[in-house]
This record gives structure tokens, C-alpha cells and sequence, in this order.
């Protein structure tokens, strides 16, 4: 599963004046999307052409995903791919109402590998935005059409891309009073996927590592609920603090150098804090209460989480370190608050709530202002960050079946403007997704 | 009004418990079900059912206790299982038990796996200060992840809001 480096180059072959580029703004819920033009790109022998037009497709489906763009239809095209190599015929592709285009071609190399080029053209402003080289493995084409596709949409959007990344999360199975539940991978696109745990054991809250080479979870291993670091493509599995008591809800710090986590003790949940190069566990609250889902901020120095020692559940944040704990949750009624997971971006806090019997996914500035319903359900819960902090993925839990008496589980993404929800393909039931960072 | 109605809902469920483990225990002792009521809190055996084991906790002493939302306060009734439990505890000094805390699923994962810890660290301390000894006496959170029943009304929650004491 090693992923081989990949060769990258700059193709500009005309820079365009800044003062002529498209731009979309994806902060306005209102966008219309972008029509855009993704042609197969070019390739000569079969494996090549058939590439290319794999390629096309991923990229088209990226970004379509993204509900920022429009791609039109191939039978519309106003060149082919061939004739594409000798650059975009401007007029032809405008009457089409197209404002962006995407063209390249695939070249098998002597030792085996491919080299992919692509060009992002703007149709209007008739000049090219972005061009790009990647020689890879054939293997790894469909992370070349991701790369591909975060490199449009962050020239188009001026906003970093998340196509290129993985989700983990738990994959379901069973009657629901004894569901199975197995650790899964799969690209952000549902392709790709693979189970990394045999459903042996019940696990829960998986968490990447900033590297996305380690996950992070829960696992009842001999009944026995604790966490566990796992290496992906090994499979290694290694049990990270053994303590008298339940670990539970770890996640990594944004540095990989540490685990935080809960520890359940004589009713009492606290959260603890492991160095994984020093093996070293603090403990960062103290008292009888229930503390848990702790999720540092993208700079490491505050924590935010949740705790029912005011009576009920809501978010507070505190200090890296323990110290300044802060109350940001209040809401209306008897809401209750959980989850709390901070954005990449640094700016804002999703969480679970839970008021009058409803769940709902939504998002609070880490000072406690600008709360804000995203999506609600019957049970919508775990959100997670895609890494340019624009979109959020969580689960969905509802009764099914005769008499309610079964669940179905699924994940979807949403944009954080409450547009655009999704459900992401899995091979059945899942929950407790993670989104990783852009893979290194 | 739902504090009124959950004991009697309790026995319901009790036969209904005792009628699925007889039946998967393939149990042909003409035990009719209706005839297992009478022998809840009565002397151990008569029921086709072993001393000291598992079932008999389950079915003439009572194995689990129900909580309140989001709590895990030990209701008046969840206190009198739990003294039927102490009392059988005594009676078969060798035995070890687990007490498994669930939750329903009106919870997010993570607090309920605490809650869980909370209600079964509850009862195992009501049965610690009756006179078991601390050491015979584990606890397991399984937060929402084992129900006890399907459903998605209030019955069924407050069904899998519970505290399971099972022996080792």
C-alpha cells in the first residue's frame, strides 16, 4: 500500500493576469456552481486512453461532490481529447456557457510508470490557470485524479482541497441489539475500501493520525474496553495505556505526538493525556464527573470537550495543559451538548446537540458565540473536518425496519453552510467516520 | 407516572427472559411459562433451573436494574434486586460476577460509555457496601452499543437503561 512518490512539475505555460481569473466563493450558500468542462484526458495505447477517461471521470466526480461545480455533459464537448493536445479552441468552448476546462493526456514511461499532465484552462479569461506533471505507478491513478481535482478546486476557490484523503470509521453489521462492528478505510470517494479489523471485537471511535499512517481507537478486547494505536498498512496493534478502568474517545494531538483520552475509574470519567515518545500519561481533569471527547485545537495549545459537571452535558475548552477551563455550551431548555471537534481552520467547533429528543450536528465559535444548526435527526452524531474546514462529515442513525426495530447507519457530508449533504458510499452500515488531512 | 409503571413492566419482562432461556436451552422439564412467576424470589431449583448459575440469578433472583434517563441513582426497586443479589452472593461465596452498564440510545457514544461505567460502578457499590467483597465484583460499560431490546419508543429505552450483574 506504499504509496511511491510522485514527481511533480509546473507546467504555466501563460499565466493569466491575476485581474482575469475565475473565482468562486464558496462561503456564499447561495454559489451557483461552476459549469465546468473535464475532457478524458489524452492517451494513446489501451491502458493509456482507458486512464485518461478513468481519470476524467474521478476528477468530474470530485469536484461535482464538492456542489461547487457543474460538469456538463461529454456529448456537449466542443473538441476532443486529441485535439485538445494542441490547446482549447476558446469560442467553441464558450458558447457552451463553459467557464472552466480540464484537458491532459497519459503517457506510459519506459519503466512502467505513467506520467499524467493536466491544464486548467479559463474559458473566458482564454488563458491557462494550472498546470501540473505526475509520473506514478498505474496503481495509484486514482490518487493522481484527486491531487488533480484539489489542485482545480483550490485554484478556483482560492481554498485548500480534501479530495485527496481517506475516511475511517465503523463499519456495521448484524441485528441491532448485536451489531458487529469492524474497522474500515476508504477513500473520501467510498472507493478503495478495506477492513482493518475482523469484527472479532467491538470497536469504536476510530481517529487518524496526522500522518494517516495510525489510527487511534476503542476496542473490547476479552471484554475489556480500551484504547489502542493501530498501524494501517501493517495491521500492528498495540495497547496504548493499561490502567485499571475503560480508556475511551482517544484522538491524537495535531503534532502525532500525543494521545488524549478518557479514563472511566469508580463512575468517574477524567481525561488524561499520553506522550507516545515518552510513554508518559498525565491526567488533566480531576474530579467525579464525566469528561470526555476531548479534541485539541489545530495549534495544540487549548483542549475542548465535554463534561456533565455542571449538571448536564456541554462544551467547555481549557488550556493544553488542564489549567483556564471554560464553559462555551448553553443553548436553550435542556440541551445537551457533546462531540465538540475543532476545525483545521482553527475557527469554529462542531458538535453534537441533543434538545427536545432531536440530535443535531452544528458548529460554535471556540469563544462560545455564533452557535449554528447544521443538520439534525433522529440520531446525527460524530462530526468530523474535512481538512480545509469547509465541509463536515458525521453519521446518521435512524430506526428501520419493521416496527423501528432495526437501524440503518450511514455517513454524509455537508458543508458547513448546511448545503450540499451527502451520503458517502459504504459498503453497508457505518458510523464513527474520521476524515483524514490531505494524505502526506 | 413512569416510575409507577416500571416495576410491573419489569416482571413482564422477567417471564418473558424466562420463557426465551428455557426455550434456548432446549429445556423439556414441563416448566410451563405461566409457572415460573411463582418461583421469582422462591427457593432455587424448583424451577428446573441450577443453583448457583447464571439463570439462577437471573430468573429467581433478578439480574438487572433500570435507571433514569441520563442517571444512575438507584431506584427503590433497583435497591431491593440489588439486595436479592447481595444475599445470593453470600449464599455462593466462590462465585465472581461482571456488572454491565448500558445505556439507551438517546445519548451520544462517548457519554454513554461513561454513563454506562457510572450506572454499573452504582451497583456494584450498593452490593460492596451489603458485604461483597470489592474483588468479586467487576464492572464493563457498554454504553448503547448492546441493547436489550429493539424499539425506538420509550418503553424500549428505559428497557435498555439497565445495569446487568452476570457471573463470571
Amino acid at each position: 500500500m506504499k504509496i511511491a512518490a510522485f514527481l511533480i512539475l509546473s507546467l504555466f505555460a501563460c499565466i493569466l493576469p491575476a485581474h482575469a481569473e475565475m473565482h468562486l466563493d464558496i462561503t456564499n450558500p447561495n454559489v451557483e456552481p461552476m459549469p465546468i468542462a473535464v475532457t478524458d484526458f489524452f492517451g494513446g495505447a489501451g491502458q493509456e486512453s482507458q486512464v485518461g477517461h478513468q481519470i476524467a471521470q474521478v476528477v468530474s466526480a470530485d469536484l461535482a461532490s464538492s456542489g461547487l461545480f457543474k460538469p456538463i455533459d461529454p456529448a456537449a464537448f466542443a473538441q476532443t481529447s486529441d485535439a485538445l493536445r494542441q490547446g482549447p479552441h476558446f469560442a467553441d468552448w464558450k458558447v457552451l456557457n463553459v467557464q472552466a476546462l480540464v484537458s491532459g493526456t497519459v503517457t506510459a514511461q519506459g519503466d512502467g510508470r505513467l506520467r499524467v499532465e493536466f491544464r486548467l484552462w479559463d474559458v473566458l479569461g482564454e488563458g491557462q490557470m494550472a498546470g501540473m506533471a505526475y509520473t506514478t505507478q498505474p496503481a495509484n491513478w486514482r490518487r493522481i485524479a484527486h491531487i488533480i481535482a484539489d489542485t482545480i478546486y483550490q485554484r478556483i476557490t482560492g481554498e485548500t482541497g480534501y479530495f485527496d484523503t481517506r475516511v475511517v470509521y465503523v463499519a456495521e453489521s448484524g441485528p441491532y441489539q448485536k451489531r458487529v462492528k469492524r474497522l474500515a478505510i476508504m477513500d473520501q470517494d467510498g472507493f478503495n475500501t478495506r477492513y482493518l479489523s475482523d469484527g472479532s471485537n467491538l470497536v469504536l471511535t476510530p481517529r487518524f493520525s496526522p500522518t494517516v499512517a495510525e489510527i487511534t481507537y476503542m476496542a473490547y478486547v476479552n471484554n475489556h474496553p480500551r484504547v489502542y494505536l493501530q498501524n494501517i498498512d501493517s495491521g500492528r496493534r498495540e495497547l496504548l495505556i493499561d490502567l485499571p478502568g475503560m480508556t475511551f474517545a482517544p484522538r491524537f494531538s495535531p503534532d502525532g505526538n500525543k494521545v488524549i483520552l478518557s479514563l472511566a475509574q469508580n463512575g468517574a470519567s477524567n481525561l488524561y493525556v499520553m506522550d507516545l515518545r515518552t510513554r508518559q500519561t498525565r491526567q488533566l481533569t480531576s474530579d467525579q464527573s464525566i469528561s470526555t471527547a476531548p479534541c485539541y485545537s489545530p495549534d495544540g495549545t487549548k483542549v475542548a470537550f465535554e463534561s456533565d459537571r455542571g449538571g448536564s452535558q456541554q462544551i467547555y475548552t481549557m488550556n493544553a495543559d488542564g489549567s483556564g477551563v471554560k464553559r462555551i455550551s448553553f443553548g436553550s431548555g435542556k440541551a445537551t451538548y457533546a462531540n465538540p471537534v475543532w476545525s483545521p481552520r482553527g475557527d469554529l467547533i462542531a458538535f453534537t446537540k441533543i434538545s427536545g429528543g432531536t440530535f443535531y450536528i452544528g458548529v460554535i465559535k471556540p469563544d462560545g458565540t455564533g452557535e449554528r444548526e447544521i443538520t439534525e435527526g433522529y440520531d446525527v452524531e460524530g462530526p468530523t473536518w474535512a481538512p480545509n474546514g469547509r465541509v463536515l462529515a458525521y453519521f446518521k442513525e435512524n430506526p428501520s425496519g419493521p416496527g423501528g426495530r432495526e437501524r440503518t447507519a450511514k455517513l454524509y457530508s455537508i458543508d458547513i453552510t448546511g448545503q450540499n449533504e451527502r451520503q458517502l458510499p459504504t459498503q453497508g452500515d457505518a458510523s464513527d467516520p474520521a476524515w483524514s488531512p490531505l494524505i502526506p | 407516572m413512569r416510575m409507577k409503571f416500571l416495576p410491573a413492566f419489569a416482571v413482564v419482562l422477567a417471564i418473558s427472559a424466562c420463557a426465551d432461556k428455557d426455550k434456548n436451552a432446549g429445556d423439556t422439564s414441563g416448566m410451563g411459562n405461566g409457572s415460573d412467576v411463582g418461583h421469582i424470589g422462591g427457593g432455587v431449583n424448583s424451577n428446573g433451573v441450577q443453583p448457583g448459575t447464571e439463570q439462577d440469578l437471573a430468573q429467581n433472583v433478578g439480574d438487572r436494574v433500570r435507571f433514569e434517563t441520563n442517571h444512575s441513582d438507584l431506584t427503590t426497586e433497583a435497591r431491593a434486586t440489588l439486595d436479592r443479589q447481595a444475599a445470593w452472593l453470600k449464599k455462593y461465596g466462590n462465585l465472581t460476577v461482571t456488572v454491565e452498564g448500558h445505556c439507551d440510545e438517546r445519548g451520544t457514544r462517548e457519554y454513554n460509555l461513561a454513563l454506562g461505567e457510572r450506572r454499573a460502578e452504582a451497583a456494584k457499590r450498593y452490593l460492596v457496601a451489603s458485604g461483597i467483597p470489592a474483588n468479586r465484583i467487576q464492572t464493563v460499560s457498554y454504553g448503547k452499543e448492546r441493547p436489550e431490546v429493539a424499539g425506538s419508543d420509550e418503553q424500549a429505552w428505559a428497557q435498555n437503561r439497565r445495569a446487568v450483574t452476570v457471573v463470571n
